[in-house]
């Protein structure tokens, strides 16, 4: 890559002393400064411009608005917020709030994009039919649509708050949402958290000891059943020896719709549903062609050692088709987050929801929208950072 | 060299194309030259402004610049309607994309302060007031405590309704969505219990969105003072003084009785020498503001003193059913209050 | 100690259970327990599912009414919708007398798009055809001459406005994008750290960040008096938006090519310019261009996001038409439809991309 490209022919001579203006390094040199001024020059204009206006409308600049009183109301919130709170703060309710439905998300669109992505390779035709149809129908509609159309479904199907669903007991599912009750804290469940704690510990090592045991000696692992005693069994005893109060917070019907309890807005699920599903339609494209990318051979000799389907998907195929499968994955992922941002056309109050609304209450376009652009891409860097690292780390180690 | 050649030629010919010369020097001059004026109106509101079916928009917002325009060519249609959003509309005016907002903008200390914006007299004396379904059994805003409220973001409704809240040590849920159009089916949805915006939108939305009028009333509070007028750019006093003194034009024809039948008239009879001052018979009251002599007669000519106006667009004869209230002169009670055009 | 078998048994018919029907159905869904699960399992899904949906898309729907109020009374689709609104949401508030401008324009691009896909135009022919379609569309909308009316730029909208603004952007953002791409395999340090720093930069932003940047930011960058048109600002955003991604295609495909080419192009005294013109892009360009569709399908959906800065493409056309409260109930059936759309030029154009990526590929081997 870095071989230059533009050397003069070689001469069998020894090479006869060339202009000055025909060495290949002043050249360089040359075309480099001439590109930086140019875009130099572009640069200084558009801020001398903007200064200039900024100025001439005496429009207010720099970002002491936030530290103001933000004055406006966000809807839902990780930690909480009131029109008291300062811009700032609402930032941060924004960006956690991109956060939340990212990760869910993520986790959701992968879920669903490696079971539709494996369903394309089934042997069953109608399972195989089925999951190319949803890859063919989610991939090609506009993902803005694909919200519409959710946020219109959740709040056309579901039914008013006053003839609300409950599905299970203190489960309200309704036009508002869906609404489910919370543990209440109380200081006596300390002790259960940290015992909580130390299963998990304990968990970790005991599946440390078993992988150890497998590397050493090909015993196939014991996991599901001994983990799930570790997490539960102690924790269950503590809490019938200690006698901790566990108490829900229920959602109850007020004057307009259920107060209490935790909640979960039809806007925050429409955007769910609609990333989810929509990355799955490509996180499960890269799948299938993940395990294409694996040799035939590997199936076969897997399929000649004796391991059933699923094992062989598990054991041999997958993690084999993982390397080719997390590069483009990760670029999803980017992909979603970034498609969050959709969440400004149904009202979920994401980042860029926040930094709209902040850049018309304020009218500073240019830092309300610097700040965003500059959230995005910080999240964008951290997560190729670690994805460069991850992959490093299962990248095939040839001898 | 060809490919590079090309590709430079592209680029440079495409930056040409993108920027175009909208107006130079002073915002008259460069109307005068273009032959019309362009106008920010809102992209639907009824009784403000709304295009009817063949595309010719109407709408107490829209005269206000077919006024303006009036009193600049002496012809009422030389206006250039571009719908605006709550978000676009600022922009719009900043850069020059329009010469005058007539969007149902209100009039605050901030915007005046710190947008670039200054305002011509209120056209629209409006408050924020609330809209339920009316099965909910809700008759007053202080009721409200809990409910979720569809709002449009970016707008003075959206803070008033937090202070309003805050005041009254109430709470409520947001739900904020982008765009009239959405916000408005996310209300009839049944998503949001309440929705809110000025009294005279709730109005219009009744008349004209609403899948059923009746189902739907509002709620007596006015929460907060909406005062909704034309603005223009800082920085060109002149055509400010345009704007302003065709409003004031308005209301004052209104308040002297002349009509857009009897202008005419008026200006061959009348001894009053204000009415003789505002229809161009007497003083030089257009040449002060760089205007034609005829400038106040062809606005009520073409347009309508603003008694007219209102009872057109917005009065108790059209859909939205709006009495004069704070609208009315000064000598009715109301708010309307011409300078003296002298 | 070879057998040896004096008269081979004739090879028997296979077993009944393994041709015809029955043996596809055998060998495609009840192959294995598992399998045979997975079957009924979806087909009862299916049968839950299917009729209703055909019975509220189809059976039930109602496709001409005079008004809104047999739709109320049906139980199914409301394609009426559709036929009453088609002309607002396809050509939004373009003047209603002049609405077979827009129809022409937009044949003309979908005309110039099918000539693309045509591998004998992949020459100087397709500049021509682009010059050709992008002029008769510009001619036709905007009007201003041949005796057509002037339309202004704020009256454009829906199906045509979409195209244009996927079609310009791919455009536009081709020779940008292959300098970018050149630029950051570069070995000039600073050329290529401009075009590394940009290329991430846009990808790593959301396109709605951009489209707010340019209606809200754009306009202060320029001097006082100069504007820019709503639709020109959203064009500029997504331009420089596809830019970025294309140039990373591109890149792709300058990075498959053999260092050998880059050699032999040195070997004959071709200098950079000449050897990118003549030698690598041609090759290069050609590794892409599966991929290059593929950003053109993404780029088409992402127009949709203009919706949302308030341009009345295809998607806030059809808000407008939402907008008619007697209709405004039928929102469903108005995504649905518009969904459509969408859908049958991306399917359509994924399906080219893919058949491309086997021609060329089998073409490469040979």
């Amino acid at each position: 890559m870095a071989q230059p490209l533009s050397q003069p022919p070689r001469t069998t001579a020894p090479a006869a002393p060339v202009a000055w203006w025909r060495n290949p390094t002043v050249r360089g040199i040359l075309a480099q400064l001439l590109v930086l001024g140019v875009v130099a020059l572009i640069v200084a204009y558009l801020v001398d411009n903007t200064l200039t206006n900024l100025e001439e409308r005496r429009i207010r600049t720099g970002f002491s608005f936030l530290e103001q009183e933000a004055g406006f109301a966000i809807g839902e919130s990780v930690i909480s917020f009131s029109p008291a709170d300062s811009y700032a703060r609402a930032f941060v309710v924004g960006l956690l709030n991109t956060l939340k439905v990212s990760l869910i998300g993520i986790v959701l669109a992968t879920l669903l994009g490696v079971l539709i992505g494996i369903g394309r390779l089934s042997s069953n035709w109608l399972v195989a039919k089925l999951a190319s149809t949803y890859v063919e129908i989610t991939r090609n509609v506009p993902l803005l649509l694909q919200l519409f159309f959710w946020y219109a479904v959740i709040t056309i199907l579901l039914p008013s708050v006053r003839q609300a669903l409950e599905p299970l007991p203190g489960f309200v599912l309704s036009k508002s949402g869906l609404q489910f009750p919370v543990l209440i804290y109380d200081p006596s469940q300390i002790p259960l958290l940290i015992i909580l704690g130390l299963s998990l510990v304990a968990a970790v090592i005991y599946r440390r000891r078993e992988k150890r045991i497998q590397l050493a000696t090909g015993r196939e692992p014991r996991l599901l059943l001994p983990i799930l005693a570790i997490m539960l069994v102690p924790v269950t005893l503590a809490h019938l020896a200690l006698g901790a109060p566990l108490e829900f917070d229920v959602p109850e019907f007020q004057r307009f719709n259920y107060r209490g309890g935790g909640s979960v807005t039809p806007e925050f699920l429409a955007l769910l549903l609609g990333l989810s599903i929509y990355t799955a339609g490509f996180i499960a494209e890269i799948v299938r062609s993940g395990i294409l990318g694996v040799p035939w051979g590997q199936t076969e000799a897997s399929a000649a050692l004796g391991f059933r389907r699923t094992l062989q998907l598990r054991l041999i195929i997958l993690p084999q088709a993982l390397r080719i499968i997390v590069p483009p994955t990760t670029s999803q992922y980017l992909n979603l987050t970034k498609n969050s941002s959709l969440a400004v056309a149904i009202g979920y109050p994401d980042l860029v929801s926040v930094a709209n609304t902040s850049l018309n209450q304020t009218g500073q376009a240019i830092e309300c929208i610097g700040i965003m652009m500059a959230i995005y891409l910080s999240i964008s860097l951290l997560i190729s950072f670690y994805m460069n690292w991850y992959n490093k780390r299962i990248a095939l180690v040839e001898r | 060299m060809q490919l590079k050649n090309a590709l430079i030629g592209t680029t440079a010919l495409m930056a040409l194309a993108a920027a175009q010369q909208v107006y130079a020097g002073p915002t008259l001059d460069a109307i005068k030259d273009r032959g019309q004026i362009r106008c920010g109106v809102n992209t639907g509101l009824a009784g403000f402004s709304i295009p009817d079916a063949q595309g010719n928009w109407t709408g107490l917002d829209v005269y206000v610049c077919r006024a303006i325009a009036a009193a600049v060519f002496g012809d009422a249609n030389a206006v250039d309607f571009i719908p605006l959003n709550a978000q676009q509309r600022f922009t719009a005016l900043q850069s020059g994309e329009v010469d005058v907002l007539s969007r149902n903008t209100t009039w605050t200390l901030t915007r005046d302060a710190s947008l670039g914006l200054h305002f011509a007299p209120t056209t629209f004396y409006d408050g924020q007031g609330f809209m339920v379904p009316a099965d909910l059994g809700v008759t007053s805003a202080l009721e409200l405590d809990g409910a979720e409220i569809c709002v449009q973001p970016g707008t003075t409704t959206e803070l008033n309704l937090a202070d309003y809240f805050r005041a009254n040590d109430m709470e409520f849920t947001a739900v904020v969505i982008e765009g009239f159009e959405q916000s408005l089916d996310t209300f009839f949805s049944g998503r949001c219990q309440v929705y809110t915006t000025d009294v005279s939108g709730l109005a219009a939305i009744i008349a004209n969105d609403a899948p059923d009028p009746d189902a739907y009333v509002i709620l007596p509070e006015v929460i907060s003072k909406e005062p909704l007028g034309p603005a223009v750019r800082r920085g060109d006093d002149e055509w400010f003084a345009i704007a302003k003194w065709t409003v004031y034009a308005m209301i004052e024809a209104e308040e002297k009785g002349v009509t857009s039948e009897n202008a005419s008239e008026m200006r061959a009879n009348s001894t009053d020498p204000t009415v003789q001052r505002l229809l161009g018979a007497s003083g030089n009251m257009g040449e002060l503001l760089g205007l034609d002599q005829d400038w106040g007669y062809n606005i009520i000519t073409q347009v309508g003193n603003y008694g007219e106006v209102f009872e057109r667009n917005v009065g108790p004869n059209t859909p939205l059913r709006l009495q004069r209230g704070d609208n009315d002169l000064w000598t009715r009670g109301g708010l309307m209050y011409a300078m003296p055009i002298r | 100690m070879a057998s040896f078998v004096k008269n081979p048994t004739p090879p028997r018919s296979p077993p009944l259970a393994s041709v015809g029907v029955l043996g596809w159905l055998r060998t495609n869904l009840f192959n294995g327990w598992w399998n045979s699960l997975l079957t009924v399992l979806f087909l009862a899904l299916l049968a839950w599912v299917v009729p209703p949906m055909l019975d509220w898309l189809v059976f039930n729907a109602v496709f001409r009414a005079d008004s809104s109020d047999e739709c109320r009374a049906a139980d199914g689709a409301c394609w009426a919708f559709v036929e009453v609104k088609y002309r607002l949401i396809l050509f939004g508030r373009y003047p209603f007398d002049e609405q077979w401008r827009p129809l022409v324009g937009m044949l003309a691009l979908i005309a110039m798009a099918l000539a693309s896909c045509d591998r004998r135009n992949w020459n100087r022919r397709l500049l021509f055809i682009w010059a050709a379609g992008l002029s008769v569309f510009f001619i036709l909308m905007g009007g201003g001459v041949f005796g057509l009316t002037s339309v202004r730029t704020s009256l454009w909208g829906g199906l045509p406005l979409t195209l244009m603004l996927a079609f310009i952007g791919i455009a536009a953002a081709f020779p940008i994008s292959i300098l970018l791409a050149l630029g950051r395999r570069s070995n000039l340090p600073l050329i290529r750290a401009l075009c590394v720093g940009y290329i991430e930069l846009i990808r790593g932003v959301p396109l709605i960040s951009l489209l707010f940047m340019a209606s809200f930011m754009l306009p202060l960058f320029m001097p006082t008096g100069v504007s820019i048109d709503a639709v020109l600002r959203a064009q500029v955003a997504i331009i420089i938006f596809a830019a970025a991604y294309l140039a990373e295609v591109i890149r792709g495909g300058l990075q498959a090519l053999p260092k050998g080419q880059y050699e032999a192009a040195d070997a004959l005294g071709l200098g950079y310019w000449k050897t990118q013109q003549l030698i690598i892009l041609p090759q290069a360009l050609k590794i892409a261009i599966p991929p290059i569709v593929n950003t053109f399908i993404g780029l088409f959906k992402d127009t949709s996001l203009v919706a949302i800065v308030s341009l009345t493409d295809l998607v806030l056309a059809t808000r407008q038409a939402l907008g008619d409260p007697e209709w405004r109930q039928f929102f469903i059936e108005a995504y649905m439809f518009i969904m459509f759309i969408y859908w049958i030029f991306c399917y359509f154009m994924s399906k080219y991309s893919q058949y491309l990526e086997r021609v060329l590929s089998t073409t490469r081997r040979a």
